[in-house]
């Protein structure tokens, strides 16, 4: 329960930051985007502010022998460079630079604009169900 | 479309990310990634943890109500693109993000900040390719 609320908390916590920071609004995320355009610097301060916290936290997080309420810390093994990686990388931005939306702001931006945010959401969702089903696809074939 | 400058309302967002992302990982030794965390719910084989997930994504769907309630207002936001290329930018984000394991939070909030190769070269590319696409949508193309 208490691992629950601390989920939701840390939900709150992030979909508030979204929220001031703007980066829910696609026009501002294209704005920053656009540098040869009438470029908005805004995100590169919301980037810099959760880089700086991020950093300094974990700094001191990761030095504990386990989270508060869990066993370990559950963090990715890989450090190979592999072209899944950077192609899945290179789809992404193409897509955020489509629209404006990353996942994280689409799903908040549902309640606040559910008839701009939904379409882009769905198709996101199918998205990644084809993406995940891929693997089983090729051990199939 | 023109937005205005505003670093302060920005940095005082991206400390709450932070926060958030700091607080997911000292509590349960989570990277705040919503991609991650919405995809492992999906089917094929969706993950048995889906309690802390679904938490979350309550707690950013909350988000709205909790800042009209303090605020008094709720922000409008626009978004340029029509339907279709929503669609199919919404598409590519979903395909890209699972074969990239992350998005903008995984890679570039969490991965850079415990100083990840592998985040640092995603969010790189990432963030190259947004570029790209935006400059020849609005300047090549010239909608």
């Amino acid at each position: 329960m208490l691992k629950l609320a601390i989920s939701a908390l840390a939900g709150l916590l992030f979909g508030l930051g979204l929220i001031i920071s703007m980066m829910v609004n696609p026009a501002k995320v294209l704005a920053f985007l656009d540098v040869a355009g009438a470029w908005d610097p805004s995100l590169a301060f919301v980037m810099g502010g959760a880089l700086a916290v991020t950093m300094a936290g974990y700094a001191w997080v990761l030095r504990q022998p386990h989270p508060w309420l869990a066993d370990r810390f559950d963090l990715p093994a890989r450090r190979d460079l592999d072209l899944r990686l950077l192609g899945g990388a290179a789809l992404f931005g193409l897509g955020w630079g489509l629209a404006g939306f990353c996942p994280g702001p689409a799903v908040v931006a549902t309640v606040l604009k559910p008839e701009a945010a939904l379409p882009f959401v769905a198709a996101m969702l199918v998205g990644m169900i084809v993406a995940r089903g891929l693997p089983r696809l090729r051990a199939a074939s | 479309m023109e937005t205005e400058f505003t670093p302060i309302s920005a940095l005082i967002g991206g400390v709450l990310i932070g926060a958030a992302a700091v607080l997911l990982m000292w509590s349960q030794g989570r990277i705040l990634g919503v991609s991650g965390i919405v995809g492992r719910l999906l089917p094929p084989a969706s993950a048995p943890d889906r309690g802390w997930r679904l938490a979350f994504l309550g707690g950013c769907l909350a988000a709205p109500a909790i800042y009209a309630l303090a605020t008094g207002t709720l922000p409008d936001i626009a978004l340029p693109a029509g339907l279709p290329v929503v669609i199919v930018a919404g598409l590519v984000v979903g395909i890209g993000t699972t074969l990239g394991n992350g998005c903008t939070s995984g890679h570039g909030v969490c991965g850079l900040g415990r100083m990840s190769g592998r985040s640092l070269a995603a969010t790189a590319t990432f963030m190259l390719t947004a570029v790209a696409t935006v400059f020849v949508v609005r300047h090549v193309l010239g909608s």
